[in-house]
């Protein structure tokens, strides 16, 4: 009898598993999604390369068996430029949280949309500083209590998809991790897609911020994903506001075509320096 | 239920049957599996695996049609199926 082995042990970095993630995390799905996604592709597995930065989801890239880059906190989109400029043949997979690429990483996200940089964001987004005790973020919604808004949070949170589609992304969607084989779609046309793709996984964080909201097990979280998802595919990424217990609105919000970075670069350097050039 | 006719085809079609596995060590109990098993092949057992978590047990195996939704939803990549196949049966 052959030992039992997941399919997907393959792309993963077996002797780090169980992973540190909480019972009732969705980042597992997420990368499930993800490589469940990649292998459909068809993509050349020696030519992609994952990205993460700092925190929970961040862990993402030391658990992926391909090449994989964990970066300073914020940085992942810096580092996943310069990868990208030194070797345009890799697909680059940035894989990371709301925290560390919406919070201290919100300009590098903006200037990779704005630049239309040719690569793939994972965002996700459980609305909180998970790893360092649930403190308030950037995503967090007004009135969710956390560590350091015991009251209810009193701040705007950021709404992503808005974010990237104002910044210039070609491809934003967002999914909740429990619509597994809408995101697996998600992600596949993210990774086909030349120029600034953004997927937006949203996942429940049991520990430090479902437990405050009254949802306390990762299947409350779930159960009110079920409930209160609702899609809708090309949706005004302005109204896709996420409020504390109102809806979710899912799909994809933005699917266009945009010369990108390289397209630039290429075109104008052939420009300049004619058969000199590289 | 009754054919009133064996069906011209049946010899072509096979009924898709998943047999799930289960690596009880990784699993943390989360209970996704169970709650979204649309033909509620699983439940939760009363055994512990080392960490302390009840990892779930295949209730009812000829229900699954090998979907794979547990397979996707699964955060601990602690749960897989072996696609089988089954005849098509005329009573």
């Amino acid at each position: 009898m052959e030992p039992e082995r997941h399919p997907m042990d393959d792309l993963l970095r077996e002797d780090r598993l169980p992973h540190i993630w909480c019972s009732g995390c969705g980042i597992g799905t997420a990368v499930t999604c993800f490589i469940s996604a990649l292998l459909k592709s068809g993509l050349d597995l020696d030519k992609v390369a994952v990205v993460s930065g700092i925190g929970c989801t961040g862990r993402v890239a030391g658990y992926i068996k391909l090449d994989s880059f964990h970066t300073t906190h914020g940085r992942a989109i810096a580092f996943a430029t310069g990868l990208k400029l030194a070797n345009p043949e890799l697909k680059v997979v940035i894989f990371s949280g709301d925290g560390d690429l919406i919070a201290i990483g919100g300009n590098h996200f903006i200037h990779a949309a704005r630049r239309n940089i040719d690569m793939t964001v994972i965002c996700v987004n459980n609305f909180n500083y998970g790893m360092t005790g649930g403190q308030v973020g950037p995503t967090t919604p007004v009135g969710a209590r956390t560590t350091t808004s015991p009251y209810g949070c009193f701040e705007h949170p950021f709404n992503i998809p808005y974010l990237a589609a104002a910044s210039g992304a070609v491809y934003v969607a967002r999914w909740t991790m429990l619509h597994v084989r809408r995101l697996e779609r998600s992600i596949g046309e993210a990774l086909a897609k030349r120029g600034f793709s953004l997927v937006e996984v949203i996942a429940p964080c049991p520990t430090n911020y479902g437990r405050r909201q009254r949802r306390r097990t990762g299947l409350d979280s779930l159960k009110y994903y079920h409930q209160k998802g609702v899609i809708k595919h090309g949706a005004n990424p302005r109204d896709v506001d996420i409020d504390l217990d109102g809806e979710i609105i899912e799909g994809v919000f933005v699917d266009i075509e945009k010369p990108t970075f390289s397209d630039f670069c290429q075109e104008g350097l052939s420009r300049a320096m004619g058969n000199r050039g590289p | 239920m009754r054919y009133w006719r064996k069906p011209l085809d049946i010899e072509g079609l096979k009924i898709p049957r998943g047999n799930i596995q289960i690596l009880k060590e990784r699993c943390k109990g989360c209970g996704f599996c169970v709650e979204f098993c649309p033909q509620h092949v699983l439940e939760v057992s009363e055994e512990f695996n080392s960490k302390g978590y009840h990892p779930p047990y295949v209730k009812d195996g000829d229900g699954c049609v090998s979907c794979g939704l547990c397979e996707m939803l699964c955060p601990e990549f602690a749960i897989y199926r072996l696609e089988e196949e089954r005849e098509v049966q005329v009573l």
